[in-house]
């Protein structure tokens, strides 16, 4: 069989799959529908909680960026990790003892405000909305390479799966069809990992194979690597190029952006107890670091492949795949020189992303219509993403597991989707409706407002996924910023501090979204021109800033709620009543 | 329960969570970026230190330090009897 027979029957198999465990999870209950009914083991929900948490993003950028980044890639490793200790250790079991669904249930409780209910609705359906878009263009990518329909087909055939199993299952349908979403794609994620590290490191472990000597006895594989890289121009592999305070606050601003993002801390209500949910963040974390230590030595292979394969190479002699993916425009050479090899060197190759004339060279290759650049040698425009999705075609691997990584990104894009369109349609059926709107509403009808918020939002996810705005990749550094300069402070400080009152957690919440969303803003939309280290404040780039937005929120809230009466004695025991596991009860609305 | 042995378990806790999160910090901002230079100076197979606690040895701390608290936490509800049955 080929590849495009393969791909079909792979990804077929595990849309069944996913089908028939929504028709036998469908939710009867408005608990069922938003927190499984609160009665997800553990180990299950940890295999759901990382399909859940790992994104498009995390699947087919990641291990793309770190190659190309090295050192520096490590922000994200060590900032989508480290953020599970502090939800294991800070919210999570609290969060489960307070009982309810929602992170806005518990803002507006602790700090008896709608106005704080608000704010906290408002940032969780923008953050989930941020992040589906990106989740269902991802969808679409895959699609397109690897099943050759088009794009926006790849997207609906997309939606139409989701809308299937979030619709009818809600959060119980969700969790155990993320739990099968888990397993394929970090079967998908490992296998061709594998194989590489066998090949390149004579290892089967890419963990250890990455640290390895070459099997063509070339030293270590990272010394070589940055041997490379010296030759063609590049910073050094291990070293990276970023400012260290960039690289603390960027890390920093990820991991607490990870442990205030509503649709993971949502996670956490649905399990029995308080202790299960402390256990589950342990193995939530496990899971993920199979993916997350596999990464950075993907990375490393990849990167050491490629450099191999097409640096100084004829044209004519590479393999396939490098014509397949020119046709993606994700690669594109313009030969400078004229000399028909590749020089791959540091620099950008020409202005801007590359526009094909449409008519190919004399070698065959696709000609571009881009401006050439003169202060460098550089002919290769690689885009991050083509890392991990053509790693087993360069690598020479067989047919399946080719089809196999397509069906792994559809599992966690997919995964993702679902997980972030239930949090929008809590926050709309319950935090809004019921609470806000119509408190009187029967079960039924929640139930079914619950039904058509997701439907409602799956359209229109898939309309950003068809027409993205230009500002998807500018907006992530907008979810985790957001989520860490406002949820973050503003839940630790109801846990930990009993003094804490509503006029201090709302000043604390507005001067931190504010402070981060206005750096964003104006460096990544009103001024991209001075978007550059010499700029930022303290050297902080807007991807770091929601570190400091944290801090000015900390800040913040303790002067105002020092200064503004206690918050009333039934909160005072509120937060008593949430540091000690017993009497935990079940998730609840009331 | 009386409060001063809530007080007590509420107390352990807050020790324990200190102590975690200054290793949590230590392994990650410490090894992993704050001293990275110096770790780098030592190499362990073909690892920089600095550089596999940055992408490997944080990692695998971070799960370690979830399953010690699950550990402590569940000792420490038997012994204040807050335990869920």
């Amino acid at each position: 069989m080929d590849v495009q027979n393969w791909t079909y029957t792979i990804v077929g198999i595990t849309f069944l799959i996913y089908i028939a465990i929504a028709i036998w999870a469908k939710a009867g209950s408005t608990k069922e529908f938003y927190v499984a009914g609160g009665g997800v083991p553990p180990v299950l929900n940890g295999m759901a909680t990382a399909a859940d948490w790992m994104s498009a993003a995390s699947f087919i950028s990641m291990a793309g960026l770190i190659s190309f980044m090295g050192y520096d890639g490590s922000v994200y490793l060590m900032g989508w990790t480290g953020g599970y200790v502090l939800l294991a250790l800070l919210l999570a079991p609290y969060l489960r003892k307070f009982g309810k669904f929602t992170v806005p249930d518990f803002v507006g409780d602790r700090y008896y405000s709608n106005a704080a209910r608000t704010v906290a609705i408002i940032c969780a359906i923008f953050v989930s909305f941020t992040y589906v878009a990106g989740q269902m263009r991802g969808v679409g990518v895959v699609f397109s390479r690897f099943l050759e329909v088009d794009i926006n087909t790849g997207i609906i055939i997309g939606m139409c799966i989701v809308f299937f199993y979030a619709v009818l299952g809600g959060m119980k349908g969700i969790t155990y069809t993320q739990v099968a979403q888990f397993c394929v794609l970090i079967f998908a994620y490992m296998v061709p990992a594998i194989f590489i590290s066998m090949l390149i490191a004579g290892t089967p472990i890419p963990q250890i194979g990455f640290g390895s000597e070459l099997v063509d006895g070339g030293g270590f594989l990272l010394d070589r690597l940055n041997g490379l890289h010296e030759e063609l121009g590049f910073a050094s592999y291990t070293d990276g190029s970023k400012p260290m305070i960039d690289v603390f606050f960027i890390t920093f601003a990820l991991m607490v952006g990870t442990a205030g993002l509503p649709h993971v801390i949502v996670r956490f209500f649905t399990v029995p107890k308080v202790r299960d949910a402390r256990i589950s963040a342990g193995w939530a974390l496990i899971f993920i670091s199979l993916l997350y230590t596999t990464a950075p030595a993907i990375a490393a292979f990849a990167r050491y492949n490629l450099i191999n394969t097409v640096s100084n190479q004829q044209y004519s002699e590479l393999p396939s795949w490098f014509n397949t993916w020119e046709g993606t425009g994700l690669l594109a050479w313009a030969d400078k020189n004229g000399d028909g090899a590749i020089q791959y060197v540091k620099g950008d190759p020409f202005v801007g992303k590359p526009a094909f004339t449409g008519e190919t060279g004399e070698l065959g290759q696709r000609l571009l219509s881009n401006e050439a650049t003169v202060d460098n040698a550089n002919e290769l425009y690689i885009d991050r993403d083509i890392i991990v999705l053509a790693n087993p075609e360069i690598a020479k691997l067989p047919a399946w597991v080719i089809a196999l990584v397509a069906a792994g990104g559809l599992a966690a894009a997919l995964s993702t989707a679902a997980g972030l369109l239930l949090v929008i349609s809590t926050s709309i059926a319950h935090d809004l409706i019921k609470k806000q709107l119509n408190p009187n509403i029967s079960e039924k009808s929640e139930l079914l407002s619950a039904r058509i918020a997701v439907a409602i939002a799956i359209v229109i996810a898939g309309y950003f996924g068809i027409n993205p705005p230009g500002f998807v990749a500018q907006v992530v550094a907008f979810a985790f910023g957001l989520a860490a300069a406002s949820f973050f402070p503003v839940i630790i400080l109801g846990i930990f501090s009993k003094r804490m009152n509503k006029e201090g957690a709302i000043a604390g919440m507005l001067t931190g979204i504010i402070f981060t969303a206005a750096y964003i803003i104006y460096f990544k939309f009103v001024n991209p021109g001075m978007n550059k280290p010499e700029f930022w404040l303290f050297g902080i780039s807007p991807e770091g800033i929601g570190t400091l937005g944290m801090l000015i929120n900390f800040a913040v809230s303790f002067v105002v709620s020092r200064l503004t009466p206690a918050p009333p004695q039934e909160i005072q025991e509120l937060v008593d009543s949430l540091r000690y596991p017993k009497g935990a009860g079940e998730a609840s609305a009331h | 329960m009386e409060k001063g042995k809530l007080q007590a378990y509420w107390k352990t806790n807050l020790s324990y969570l200190i102590a975690l999160l200054v290793v949590w910090f230590v392994v990650s901002f410490g090894f992993g970026i704050l001293l990275v230079d110096q770790l780098n100076a030592i190499h362990v197979g073909g690892f920089k230190l600095g550089f596999w606690f940055a992408q490997q040895g944080s990692i695998y701390t971070f799960v370690v330090l979830i399953f010690v608290y699950v550990a402590l936490m569940n000792r420490l509800d038997k012994k204040y009897d807050v335990r869920e049955d």
